[in-house]
């Protein structure tokens, strides 16, 4: 499974460049790893308070911004949905609220929770946190560009924030902001609104490619030694191929958002045909609307990946070391989420079968869509079979991935519906779209930063998050997002459309009034249940147990840093050496259940293990 | 084990509710039957895998839970049976796919005896105009859309004369007779969509968009806007008529013909003249 290691090379001459620092060894030749061919990185080491919390070039403490920034927007974006479930369950307790905030509310809670939270969490604060520790790297590449980048993110967040306290609020276009009603009168906040939705677009992809661009590098360039691309985590596969997605789907948004602004401010009809509104012909004329429908989606569909992959590649680490098990295929795994990756740039138009474009294009867009159905069964089978066999640990970190498995692959099975393209005819525009991607984008990937949470806090925090409160998240989030989700596909099987503010007077809509209060208040318990994590942090960073280096007896190099938490610089005098992929659990010989990616061959030379 | 048979009640609570469900949809009134079918299929081989998924991490939960004496097996890979999983999911989805392509097949390719209803869409309405006993539509401009002229019909199109205008946001339709609906829209995107017809297609200004089916089931039917199109989008309804030939033919001749409007029009205005003038 190597790429740089080669078997038939005599290593005699150069055996005296081993340097891993493994004592005792048997035969050195067999722990040969090749010396790194550029010195080490330059760190600029913080001076001032601000220096080390506020611009800091550590991408662990980037992380963490990025990660309290993100979780910020998310918890707003709770809120609008909160307000939104209200409308729709409960009307009469919702007087304040007119059609125009309702439409608000969905534009932004979409907005919010696809880029601002789901993106920025798995990139810029798990992928700013993990990546150089488990490639083996002292930090990015580019840390001052890696700065830059989130606080780019930031003014982001505040421009979009703004939004809410202009003149005439924030946009209510809905999230896919389709022109022309996007920048019309008609559409909630068609002025400053969406002006600033478009400027804040525009400062995300800006941030977010300078990030970008730093886990790219760092992954391809900043390996230590042995660390070859096939020993590395799934989580650092997902999170890379995740990133070559952003990097080549993001500009596509920038471009639309440009355009869009153009057609505001100076007229421009790059998406505007002749329009007749209020019995005036407008200025605009030529333009088509369904092409901003084809550069979003170029974006939008990738960027389901972009938030899916991190999660794929995550979830399969915790997976494999809480189930004491290899995970199961590994290079299928590998190939899988690069072929994902790849495909996810020959689908866009799947959300468009009934845009009116020329319905010729729904054949091959229905057929590359059922494609990517097979590398991504692939995966959901490796999780199983990874859990089959093992020795599983039913705690609070496998529980969130055996949730995710249960809602990503009943939200993945739906996609097949509305993959199809004739399928998708009766079902597009209706509840069972929502009820798709929230289960297969939304609570699925969010069952993974749970997990990630308890399983990385130990490391981040150098404390143990209580595990009975964790259950307790657990359970009341799992069972009630499932009971919000799953009920909702049968909405849009009676034909109720989505963006409705209200419509329940159609005869055949009446009894879908009972689910609606029923689901609003699976919806108030979920967001409530979240505020456990929250008060769960605090009394651990309080009174929390300490925890030991290791404490999940993982193999991956983020847990042999030379303290808990990881200083700047992350590893100490000596980067580590890597001697194999990190998934060595339960090897027949070994003492352990598991062998660290540190661990020389000559150190387990009487195990059976695999050679990686 | 509490996890596993908390998992376990979620998978048969499932299953349960598609059986039991109260919510399913509405009775079909059009040829699409076939979505329908297809939608079922889907929901057995689609749900066969998710519950077997399901089942089979279930099993392993309760089977290989945690021992400090025991050992995970070690076995990196198995080429043979990731090949069978891969060839037999291939297989399923191919399966699922080919139906689904037929169908498209045939929504995309209108019957010759369809007759064409012109649906125009705005912020926040529907109106309709038919072909007249030429059997054709004059071509249209926004920019010629007047009060006498409520679908911008190009004046000097012959054929436009003696287009049916029905001034009303309900419109008739022949039982058992295809119907390929043409959508226009003078402002934003919309959507003409009657659940019970299955069949949908956005309204794009700038461009006529079409799609057909064949009412099968005399009724009246409720359309929705089915993309959203500004503030009013939930209140944009619209109504269907489904007759038999003598009913719909009986509507058909009270209908107004583009000429006649202009006339009215005409009259109303001169009239007004006179008024004016008085």
């Amino acid at each position: 499974m190597s790429d740089e290691y080669d078997n038939n090379k005599s290593y005699q001459a150069q055996s005296s460049e081993v340097m891993d620092g493994s004592t005792g060894s048997v035969n050195p030749d067999i722990d040969y790893v090749r010396p790194s061919e550029v010195g080490e990185q330059e760190l600029y080491h913080p001076h001032s308070f601000i220096e080390k919390w506020v611009f800091c070039q550590d991408a662990k403490v980037i992380g963490v911004q990025y990660f309290l920034t993100a979780v910020f927007t998310g918890v707003v974006g709770l809120i609008l949905s909160w307000l939104m479930r209200l409308q729709l369950g409960f009307p009469e307790l919702a007087g304040f609220m007119t059609a125009e905030h309702y439409y608000q509310f969905v534009t932004m809670h979409g907005m919010i929770m696809v880029v601002y939270f789901l993106t920025a969490l798995f990139l810029g604060g798990f992928g700013n946190y993990l990546i150089p520790l488990m490639v083996g790297a002292r930090d990015m590449v580019f840390p001052y560009v890696n700065m830059l980048s989130f606080w780019m993110f930031f003014v982001a967040v505040a421009v979009l924030m703004a939004s809410f306290f202009v003149p005439g609020g924030p946009t209510g276009a809905g999230w896919t902001l389709y022109p022309p009603q996007t920048i019309l009168e008609g559409t909630p906040g068609a002025g400053m609104g969406i002006l600033l939705m478009l400027i804040s677009l525009s400062l995300f992809v800006i941030g977010f490619t300078m990030g970008g661009l730093n886990y790219m590098i760092t992954i391809l360039q900043a390996r230590t030694r042995g660390m070859t691309l096939m020993r590395m985590p799934l989580t650092v596969w997902g999170i890379f191929t995740a990133t070559v997605l952003a990097m080549l789907a993001f500009p596509a948004l920038l471009v639309s958002a440009i355009m869009m602004t153009l057609d505001k401010v100076l007229q421009t009809s790059f998406f505007m045909p002749t329009i007749l509104k209020a019995g005036e012909v407008l200025e605009y004329g030529g333009g088509s609307p369904i092409l901003f429908q084809h550069l979003f989606w170029f974006f939008g569909h990738p960027e389901v990946y972009i938030v899916a992959l991190p999660a794929f590649g995550i979830v399969s680490d915790l997976i494999s070391v809480h189930a004491r098990k290899n995970i199961f295929g590994y290079r299928m795994m590998v190939w899988a989420i690069v072929g994902i990756g790849a495909l996810s740039f020959f689908v866009w138009a799947h959300h468009m079968y009934v845009s009116g474009m020329n319905p010729w294009f729904g054949f091959f867009f229905a057929t590359t869509t059922l494609i990517i159905a097979v590398p991504t069964a692939m995966k959901v089978y490796n999780w199983i079979l990874t859990l089959w066999r093992g020795n599983i640990r039913i705690n609070v970190v496998m529980l969130w991935c055996l949730g995710f498995i249960v809602t990503f692959v009943n939200g993945g099975i739906t996609g097949i519906f509305l993959g199809n393209v004739s399928v998708d005819v009766p079902l597009s525009d209706t509840y069972f779209v929502i009820a798709h991607f929230h289960m297969v984008m939304g609570i699925a990937p969010l069952m993974v930063i749970m997990g990630a949470v308890y399983h990385w806090f130990p490391l981040v925090a150098g404390k143990m998050l209580d595990e009975g409160l964790g259950k307790w998240h657990f359970w009341i989030t799992f069972l009630g997002a499932y009971s919000i989700y799953f009920p909702m596909h049968y909405l849009g099987f009676i034909g109720v459309p989505r963006r409705y503010f209200e419509m329940y007077d159609s005869p055949y809509m009446t009894s879908a009034v009972g689910m609606n209060e029923f689901i609003s208040i699976a919806a108030f318990i979920v967001g409530a249940a979240q505020f456990i994590l929250i008060f769960n942090i605090i009394k651990t960073l309080k009174t929390g147990k300490k925890a030991e280096q290791n404490p999940w007896k993982a193999n991956s190099l983020e847990w042999y840093t030379s303290t808990v938490p990881p200083e700047h610089g992350n590893f100490g005098e000596r980067l580590p050496v890597v001697h194999r992929w990190p998934y060595d659990f339960s090897v027949p010989g070994a003492k352990e259940d598991y062998i660290p990616q540190t661990t020389a061959p000559s150190e387990v030379i009487h195990t059976e293990v695999e050679k990686t | 084990m509490h996890a596993g048979i908390i998992f376990l009640l979620v998978i048969v609570g499932s299953i349960l509710f598609h059986i039991f469900t109260p919510w399913y949809w509405t009775d079909i009134a059009s040829n699409w039957k076939g979505m329908d079918d297809t939608i079922t299929l889907t929901f057995w081989v689609g749900g066969g895998v998710f519950v077997a998924v399901c089942l089979f991490m279930i099993y392993c939960v309760f089977r290989y839970q945690h021992k400090e004496d025991r050992r995970a097996e070690y076995k990196p890979e198995d080429k043979k049976l990731e090949k069978i999983l891969t060839w037999a999911t291939t297989l399923g989805v191919a399966a699922l796919l080919a139906p689904g392509l037929i169908i498209w097949n045939q929504y995309v390719n209108v019957p010759k005896n369809a007759i064409e209803v012109d649906v125009m869409a705005w912020q926040w309405g529907w109106q309709y105009r038919l072909p007249g006993k030429d059997g054709k539509l004059g071509t249209t401009q926004v920019r010629n859309i007047a009060d006498n002229n409520p679908f911008g019909i190009n004046p000097d199109d012959p054929f436009g004369k003696d287009d049916i205008m029905v001034e009303s946001d309900v419109i008739n339709l022949e039982n058992n007779r295809p119907v390929k609906i043409l959508l226009r829209s003078v402002d934003v995107l919309h959507n003409w969509y009657v659940p019970q017809f299955r069949a949908k297609m956005d309204a794009v200004p700038g461009t006529v968009t079409f799609y057909w089916f064949e009412p099968n089931k005399v009724g009246e039917y409720e359309v929705l806007c089915a993309e959203y199109c500004g503030v009013g989008h939930y209140a944009m309804r619209g109504g269907v008529e489904v007759q038999d030939k003598a009913d719909y033919e009986a509507w058909l001749g009270e209908q107004e013909t583009f000429e006649q409007l202009s006339a009215r029009y005409e009259k109303l205005n001169v009239d007004g003249n006179k008024l004016a003038k008085k």
